[in-house]
């Protein structure tokens, strides 16, 4: 066997290793369309009823058939997964921050991206609820019931998961709100509360399994719509919901990608994918699974569903996502400091 | 070393006194059976919670189909080119003294180092869009990451130890005597390799590639990272089971698991058959 | 550099043939494992120094050795090698009964050795967090007692030891095997010469297992430092007690940090090495001890 043989077969099977797999071609043709929505992951089952309601519209209007193929899981991971090369014709993430990187970091969208759609990008909203056990051993009424000593709470990690962001906002919220607050005792007040917390997991639906499934803790906060979705469909009546006094309005936001849909010529019906969130027919899905509808026809059909609560915004109370990503959740910012300091 | 012998017939254990062998038999059969057998149980339990018809059902799916045919894609390419790749690196290991020879073996075992979360991020940091390579592959209208190619990279890259491993203290032990008789008598390389030496050291090369289509088939870490999640196209099987859980279907995620399991363990059912024939003869 | 291989010197080969071996297939064996290794190991993992190598060494020093990261690594280094050490004696049991013994049942317990393989990590994750946790079929018992299983450090050993039982196992088992097809006249030789049954097993047969144990021990930590999946199911996750370093590089990146996430990685692979080194010379040893 000689040294030329050698580099031969090693050069062979690198070419086998590499040559082989097809570079990636969605099928666009007039006859058909496929986009990719990456989402987060309390989305899975909306987007599985909206992707078959506006693929019935788009071929009736359009006779153009439409595949929407979904990929789910922690908001900021997949905010990154998009910057590094996935395909994403659409976003649909769980706050604004995870789109800005996009347009920060890899000028994937207009940094005005959140103007370009009605309600800042947001077709359909939620807040942060209390899920309690049955019954509410505990006697949680409020924020300030989740920081009494053996109070067991469960939420996800900040720093992986959008839902425990705007939970860790929204109890900071609170703590100002009270008379006389001040950032100092709001900081005081929310190291407590994370004090009582036994497990962090990963993502909203990994916490929703540790509360439901596993027993862990005496309260879990929880997007709206699944609190809403496990006193409904998962629990058999082992739970309830808890409104607190006051939350945050959580706005998931969804937007275009301009690169990849200037690259598969898939605009038109990327962009008319997203307005089709905005429609009677898009709300009134998202109602039914219990997101809080924009369009106030649809939100009236809903009302009973969703409880009238004190709703704060991160721009009013934060300056934005921006500055609240800064402040709170960055290397070394706030939420840091309270388990370095706390333990 | 060789596995050859797990099955022999000679009870060299019988002269232990029975107390002795009553006694460490029961403690590693109660160990197994809690700390294998328990996992297993919930396995198979959720996965036919809700009946067999259900458990059938749930393998239909075509998600689920489709994480299925990746697995064996991503595990048909990596285990056969580990193979190569293993082969060559024991025979080099094996059967040579060569200046660097410690360099190489602890660079063959440095993937079962680096954990499986940052053979990922490598893959990224090499093709994503962001990566050294991205900006090319992507003006050139090809994916690695979050397609078929990144997967099958980052299940390589952690299976890639595991022929070598199991194989070149094989080689070793076997000796050269007989390959030494067949170079003499004329055989050329290649039939010294697939005459001589692969007979005597298969169980062996069998064990690797069984280890290593298991750790390929149920690779998650790694995977997890390159994958890009895109349900029905890029989700492997470990994956798959994940999102099923996290959709709260957790019979169809267990079911799937159940079918890694038995994918993995007919391998090994497979060895022992081969095994126990060839012990008869 | 370091190998946890058994040393795999052609032993058993006559030992001067080194410089003049006839066996074909050097060339091509070593172009082949050169190109494999550097296409499929080196690159990348230059890819993730290089990459951590941007920080410069201040910033790189400060961001390995922040109180978390400290706490973070004795969690994955004193798990993975608290759980190695379990399963070197339980693994070389295992071995040895399995190997030794005949009893019903056997093979099916042979076979499932491999079943931590197989599961993948976040399945094997779940189902340990079921078992162990505080309402779980052994959980709940371990909470009578007073001993919190999951979500604690001892969830993280339970998973690492899970996780890692088929490498000791695995290769203590052929070592054994052989000795019983070989070898067995030792120890009735031992025997016969009046040697009592613990000094038997002391100088006959430790010497012989403890190469292979020891690289079973070494492979069972290695994988166990970097394992992921399997233990952020069990672990809880807080920061400075039950958070692994997989899981900081893991947050690192979702903050877009991939300098400082590599340079976790980094830290931690140079202490892998180290580490490794130290089993490999423990080995060494071990291995003159037994040709004695």
């Amino acid at each position: 066997m000689t040294t030329r043989n050698a580099i031969l077969i090693a050069f062979l099977l690198g070419l086998g290793l590499f040559a082989g797999p097809a570079p990636q071609a969605w099928a666009q043709s007039p006859a058909s369309v496929t986009l990719l929505n990456v989402s987060y992951d309390a989305t899975r089952e909306l987007y599985r009823d909206e992707n078959a309601a506006f693929a019935s519209y788009w071929k009736a209007k359009t006779g153009q058939a439409v595949v929407i193929q979904q990929s789910h899981g922690g908001s900021g991971s997949q905010s990154r997964a998009v910057l590094d090369g996935l395909p994403a014709d659409v976003v649909s993430l769980a706050l604004a921050y995870d789109v800005d990187v996009l347009a920060a970091r890899g000028h994937l969208l207009p940094a005005d991206w959140q103007a370009r759609l009605p309600d800042n990008s947001s077709p359909y909203t939620s807040t942060i609820v209390f899920l309690v056990r049955k019954g509410n051993p505990k006697h949680i009424r409020d924020w300030n019931d989740l920081n009494r000593p053996g109070v067991s709470v469960v939420t996800p990690n900040p720093k992986t998961s959008g839902a425990a962001r705007w939970a860790f906002l929204a109890a900071w919220a609170y703590a100002l709100d009270r008379p006389g607050g001040t950032p100092v005792q709001a900081r005081d007040f929310v190291a407590r509360l994370y004090k009582n917390i036994p497990v962090l997991d990963s993502g909203a639906r990994g916490s929703t399994n540790t509360f439901v499934e596993r027993g862990i803790g005496d309260v879990m906060l929880s997007w709206e719509n699944e609190a809403l979705l496990a006193t409904h469909d998962l629990s058999r009546g082992q739970f309830q919901i808890v409104v607190p006094s006051e939350s945050i309005l959580a706005e998931p936001a969804v937007a275009v990608v301009d690169r990849t849909v200037d690259r598969q010529h898939t605009r038109t019906v990327a962009e008319a994918y997203l307005r089709f969130l905005y429609s009677p027919q898009g709300q009134e899905i998202a109602a039914q699974h219990f997101y809080r509808p924009r369009l106030p026809a649809v939100a009236r059909k809903y009302a009973a569903q969703f409880p009238a609560l004190k709703l704060i915004t991160v721009g009013q109370s934060f300056g934005g996502w921006q500055k609240a990503q800064a402040t709170f959740f960055a290397d070394g910012a706030i939420f840091d400091q309270i388990y370095q300091a706390g333990h | 070393m060789s596995t050859a012998g797990i099955t022999v017939r000679a009870i060299p254990g019988a002269a232990d006194p029975a107390w002795a062998r009553w006694l460490l038999t029961g403690a590693v059969v109660l160990f197994l059976a809690v700390f294998l057998l328990l996992p297993l149980a919930v396995v198979f339990g959720t996965a036919l919670a809700s009946g067999l018809h259900a458990y059938l059902g749930s393998l239909r799916d075509p998600e689920t189909q489709a994480a299925i045919r990746l697995t064996l894609l991503a595990a048909g390419i990596a285990v056969p080119l580990n193979a190569a790749f293993g082969l060559a690196g024991a025979w080099l290991i094996g059967k040579f003294e060569f200046p660097g020879k410690r360099l190489v073996t602890g660079l063959i075992e440095l993937p079962l180092s680096i954990s499986p979360v940052v053979a990922g991020l490598m893959i990224v940091l090499l093709f994503g869009a962001q990566g050294w390579w991205g900006p090319w592959l992507a003006a050139h209208n090809l994916s690695v990451v979050f397609a078929v190619p990144g997967i099958v990279l980052a299940t390589i890259f952690v299976t890639f130890p595991y022929v070598a491993r199991e194989l070149a203290p094989a080689l070793a032990a076997a000796g050269n005597d007989e390959e030494e008789a067949a170079l003499t008598l004329g055989a050329s390389g290649w039939q010294v390799l697939f005459r001589v030496t692969l007979p005597k050291v298969k169980w062996a090369l069998l064990y690797g590639v069984i280890l290593c289509n298991a750790r390929a088939m149920g690779e998650f870490g790694a995977v997890s990272v390159v994958s890009g999640h895109i349900r029905g196209l890029t989700d492997t099987m470990p994956l798959q089971i994940e999102a099923l859980y996290d959709d709260y279907q957790f019979t169809a995620a267990f079911a799937v698991a159940s079918l890694l399991v038995l994918l993995a363990l007919a391998s090994l059912i497979i060895k022992v058959w081969l095994e126990s024939r060839e012990g008869s003869q | 550099m370091i190998s946890t291989m058994p040393t795999v010197t052609p032993a058993r080969a006559n030992p001067q043939r080194n410089r003049g071996n006839v066996m074909p297939g050097f060339g091509l064996s070593l172009g082949v494992t050169v190109f494999s290794l550097s296409l499929i190991v080196l690159l990348p993992t230059a890819a993730a120094i290089l990459k951590s190598s941007s920080l410069g060494w201040s910033r790189f020093w400060a961001s390995v050795s922040t109180p978390r990261a400290l706490a973070s690594y004795r969690l994955s280094f004193g798990g993975a090698l608290l759980a190695a050490l379990i399963n070197l004696v339980l693994g070389t049991l295992v071995a040895w009964v399995l190997v030794r013994y005949r009893f019903p049942g056997r093979r099916l317990l042979d076979a499932l050795v491999d079943l931590p393989f197989a599961l993948p990590t976040a399945v094997a994750g779940i189902a340990l967090t079921v078992i162990y946790g505080p309402h779980g079929w052994l959980g709940a018992p371990l909470a009578a007692l007073g001993i919190r299983a999951a979500y604690t450090r001892v969830g993280v050993v339970i998973a690492l030891t899970f996780i890692g039982l088929p490498f000791v196992v695995r290769t203590v088992q052929p070592v054994l095997a052989g000795l019983g097809e070989n070898d067995a006249e030792w120890e009735e030789a031992a025997a016969s010469l009046g040697a009592g049954r613990w000094q038997t097993f002391r100088r006959v047969l430790l010497p012989v297992l403890t190469p292979a144990a020891l690289t079973g021990f070494a492979m069972a930590f290695a994988r166990g430092v970097g394992e992921y999946g399997s233990v952020i199911f069990i672990a809880g996750n807080m920061p400075l007690r039950t958070e692994i370093a997989p899981l900081l590089i893991v947050i690192k990146l979702q903050e877009f940090d991939d300098a400082q996430a590599t340079a976790i990685a980094v830290t931690m692979l140079a202490a892998s090495f180290a580490l490794l080194l130290a089993i490999q010379c423990l080995q060494r040893r071990s291995e003159r001890w037994g040709q004695r």
